[in-house]
């Protein structure tokens, strides 16, 4: 089975990159916008910054009253959303197609003119909107701040994945109406931009009307490039957080191979492999044979500047968590040293049903507009599904068993144990 | 930039839903297929009418776990073996239970059809319930639940309905009943609760994807049809209690949020004014533009979101809605969230929001019917609840020709602000004295779960 998603791209004079994409078996049609700026271009004391400047997009701009952005679209049977990332953000619609023009006109009115309908009552209202949307995601969430945590010891202070998309509570609190202004001026331009339209549209009438919507926004210079110095874990390190919860549970955070480049497939089959299903051997051993944990996942956390290798494993309430430890370390050595093709060929099974089931949508956060919009940001080339899905196809257990010793085995880790509040002695004594 | 007139918009292409095909197999059993082409994924959904409802109060969760346990092992293959199967078809298997019925959803690509079938197939006529897994199962559920008391939104969830229904009543349990239920399960009890909750004269077999139809009904007619079971009858539901104003409050000492949720006693799916109820919730909590949306998150800055939302069963249902808080505006919250109940009840919706939620029900149906997915859940409902088959044709008009008069009927019936309990988990040191000062009905103090 070959996964092709046939479109048309273009690049408007302002710099905007413009991507269609036909199908017409429903009468609905995706807008996804990526703009290439995400927490990763914050700078410490504005952390959180990128996603705050996304619930701006919400409140209106020089043509759209405030209140009228969602007003308008739900009244045309349409939803959206937006997300913020370490690298990236997006904005999406899904509609009936006769609506295209509509959301079209949204979407370059913001890109367009945002600042001049800015207010210092618009960002008041959201930075709380935000601040509660911490309280309620990570704060008033058991584990909620492990992974912030983590982040913190991984990266050294000045990385831009050091500190956690949500921002700093404090940050949330600093930020100003110059900010915005000057984060949509740098980061908010056609330059820096990609629309993609996908589904029930004709490709010469999105391009006429992205020429005439889109068109007119002035183009500016790129953002500043960001300047990373490639950075490394030398030796484990151990961390606790004691927290509301029942069950202790560990986290174990390798850095690893960026998005897409060599080890990142392997590392992704690798967590499948070890966590998916009864038979997976993490899974087997730790919550099938010996009942010591509730459960456990395995994943790549795959991103532009570097990824992370993670196992996450939930312990029972009696468990010994350095006896936990040490079992997880002994399955993942095994694995390094002899992975079956039958478990990796079940990972790379399970990953084209999900692949292929993603791509039955053409709108929302995952379906073809966003992964078109995807490819064309890391690789440049909107229609690699096909190339993607091969680097998992093409996998055989030898290279995913020598990416586990390279990036796992060989590597240092940050362990962080979350424990029931006061038993922070029973965090393991030893990462590795 | 300069300005620029807000372009309209045009017209709804007209579009059929997919057409289904329904037929008997030789036991009875009801099929209905879906011919979907597109890309080669395919959805089988068997629906089993009974579900959590023909439980007993005091066996809360032992529906779902019985569910659970039908791929831990089979006459034929162990608890890992069908696990490995099931992973290496790159299938999903999800096995629910609803309150109305079970669900066994099987959901995978085209070529691999054969073998998800019969793998269905083995799970729910040769469940073996080995007894090293039922341990093992119950033993998971146990720590589950003792996870989830650190959770407060589920706290909440589940004191919701627990306030609304009662002890009494099956529905004010969790559906994962609760650590006290769950130790009165035994091996015996989910196996009598698998033959009464298991029968082909109470089944559907929904499936949607890129099949040929006459191959698919004489696959399924070989593997199911010869399953000869009949269900015994329903027990009855207790009676729906009527409720009273009431605060309940759990304390989640140092708490950075509040989750508070309101719930009342709520219609079936079969009302008469069904459509008139989605319109209403819609403006009241169902959309981002809806009241309660509005209020706390956009004008006040309370919470990241707020909503509600009518949850419809076979004999009743729940009308539910909140949103997590920040601890300060905890009594704010209540006295918004009643007062709203309160105001849409006596008035209904206005004109301009009875437009813009019909617009956004209608017309936006037809984003429902893009997958196999979707396919397979409208369907689902359709035969679970005795839906006319025209329905997916007639869902947008029938929409679109509800009358501000009978939303406001409908909100007038179906809301009850004088019977609303209202659920706050959070700091009690913080937030006991604001909701006192409330004098907002009854205020009790519980323990979670």
């Amino acid at each position: 089975m070959r996964i092709d998603l046939p479109h048309t791209r273009c690049t408007l004079p302002n710099g905007l990159q413009v991507i269609v994409h036909e199908d017409h078996a429903v009468p609905i049609v995706a807008i996804n916008l990526w703009y290439r700026v995400g927490s990763k271009d914050e700078r410490p004391g504005r952390t959180g910054f990128a996603h705050l400047f996304e619930h701006l997009m919400f409140e209106g701009s020089a043509n759209v009253p405030a209140g009228q952005f969602d007003e308008l679209l739900e009244s045309a049977g349409g939803v959206n959303n937006g997300s913020t990332g370490t690298d990236r953000t997006n904005y999406w619609e899904t509609l009936p197609a006769g609506a295209l023009e509509l959301a079209l006109f949204l979407e370059s009115d913001r890109m367009g003119s945002l600042a001049a309908a800015m207010s210092q009552e618009k960002l008041d209202a959201q930075r709380d909107v935000v601040k509660n949307e911490r309280r309620q995601s990570y704060e008033n969430r058991p584990y909620g701040l492990a992974f912030e945590k983590i982040h913190t010891e991984l990266y050294p202070p000045d990385h831009p994945y050091h500190w956690p998309i949500i921002g700093w509570m404090a940050d949330l609190d600093a930020a100003t109406l110059v900010d915005v202004n000057a984060f949509f001026n740098a980061y908010y331009t056609p330059t820096n931009a990609s629309l993609c339209v996908a589904g029930d549209v004709q490709t010469d009438h999105v391009l006429e009307l992205a020429q005439r919507y889109f068109a007119p926004i002035a183009p500016a210079p790129a953002p500043p490039p960001l300047r990373v110095t490639p950075t490394h874990l030398p030796t484990h390190r151990l961390l606790t957080l004691e927290d509301d919860v029942q069950l202790p549970r560990l986290y174990f955070m390798w850095h690893s191979p960026a998005i897409f480049t060599e080890g990142d497939a392997e590392l992704d089959v690798l967590g499948m492999a070890l966590s998916q299903g009864k038979s997976a051997r993490l899974y087997r051993s730790l919550v099938y044979e010996l009942g010591i944990a509730q459960d456990v996942e395995a994943f790549q956390a795959s991103a532009l500047l570097g990824s992370t290798f993670n196992v996450v494993v939930t312990a029972r309430p009696q468990t010994d968590l350095a006896q936990l430890a040490a079992r997880v370390r002994h399955e993942l050595q095994r694995a390094a040293t002899q992975l079956e093709q039958h478990e990796v060929q079940r990972a790379v099974n399970r990953f084209e049903t999900s692949f292929v089931d993603s791509l039955q949508t053409v709108g929302g956060f995952s379906g073809r507009a966003d992964r078109l919009n995807h490819y064309a940001y890391y690789l440049n080339d909107p229609g690699a599904a096909d190339r993607d899905l091969e680097r998992y196809r093409r996998l055989d257990p030898d290279g995913v068993a020598q990416a586990a010793r390279q990036h796992v085995i060989d590597a240092a880790a940050v362990l962080l144990s979350v424990v029931p509040r006061g038993q922070a002695g029973r965090a393991p004594r030893e990462a590795w | 930039m300069k300005s620029r007139p807000i372009p309209p918009v045009g017209e709804l292409r007209a579009f059929a839903p997919p057409a289904f095909e329904r037929h008997r197999l030789r036991n009875g059993l009801d099929v209905v297929l879906v011919h979907k082409t597109g890309l080669p994924v395919v959805d089988v959904q068997l629906v089993l009418r009974g579900g959590a409802r023909i439980d007993s109060p005091e066996l809360a969760g032992r529906a779902s776990l019985t569910a659970e346990l039908l791929d831990e092992g089979t006459l034929h293959h162990s608890a890992l073996e069908i696990s490995d199967r099931i992973e290496f078809l790159g299938a999903d298997f999800d096995l629910r239970v609803g309150w109305d019925a079970s669900f066994l959803t099987l959901h995978g690509l085209v070529p691999r059809l054969g073998p998800m079938l019969d793998l269905l197939t083995e799970v729910m006529l040769e469940p073996a319930f080995p007894a090293e897994e039922f341990q093992r199962k119950h033993e998971e559920r146990l720590h589950s639940l003792l996870q989830e008391r650190a959770e407060p939104r589920l706290v909440a969830v589940k004191a919701v309905s627990r306030a609304v229904f009662g002890e009494q009543h099956m529905y004010g349990w969790p559906l994962a009943g609760t650590t006290t239920t769950m130790r009165r399960v035994d091996r015996p009890s989910v196996t009598d609760y698998y033959a009464r909750g298991f029968a082909p004269d109470q089944a559907h077999l929904v499936l949607v994807g890129q099949i040929n139809a006459d191959q698919v009904l004489r696959e399924l007619d070989q593997r199911l049809g010869g399953w000869a079971v009949e269900s015994a009858a329903p027990p009855p539901l207790a009676e729906l209690p009527i409720g009273q104003r009431t605060i309940y409050l759990i304390d989640k000492p140092g708490a950075a949020q509040s989750e508070v949720r309101i719930g009342h006693v709520g219609p079936p799916r079969q009302a008469r004014d069904y459509f008139p109820l989605l319109v209403l919730n819609t403006v009241l909590g169902g959309s981002f533009k809806s009241r309660l949306n509005m209020i706390l998150r956009e004008e006040k800055g309370f919470t990241y979101g707020a909503s509600s939302a009518f949850s419809f069963r076979r004999a009743g249902g729940l009308f539910s809605g909140g949103a997590a808080v920040f601890t300060d505006n905890t009594a704010e919250t209540v006295s918004i969230l009643a007062h709203e109940i309160a105001r849409a009840s006596q008035d209904g919706v206005s004109g301009e929001e009875l437009e813009r939620a019909r617009r956004y029900l209608a017309l936006g149906f037809v984003r429902t019917l893009e997958t196999t997915s979707d396919l397979a859940a409208h369907l689902a409902e359709l035969v679970l609840f005795d839906l006319e088959e025209t329905y997916l044709q007639t869902y947008a008009q029938r929409i679109a020709r509800v009358t501000r008069d009978q939303v406001a009927q409908a909100a007038q019936i179906h809301l009850k602000p004088a019977e609303l309990a209202i659920v706050v988990v959070g700091d009690r040191a913080r937030v006991l004295d604001p909701l006192q000062r409330l004098e907002w009905g009854t205020l009790v103090e519980w323990e979670a779960e």
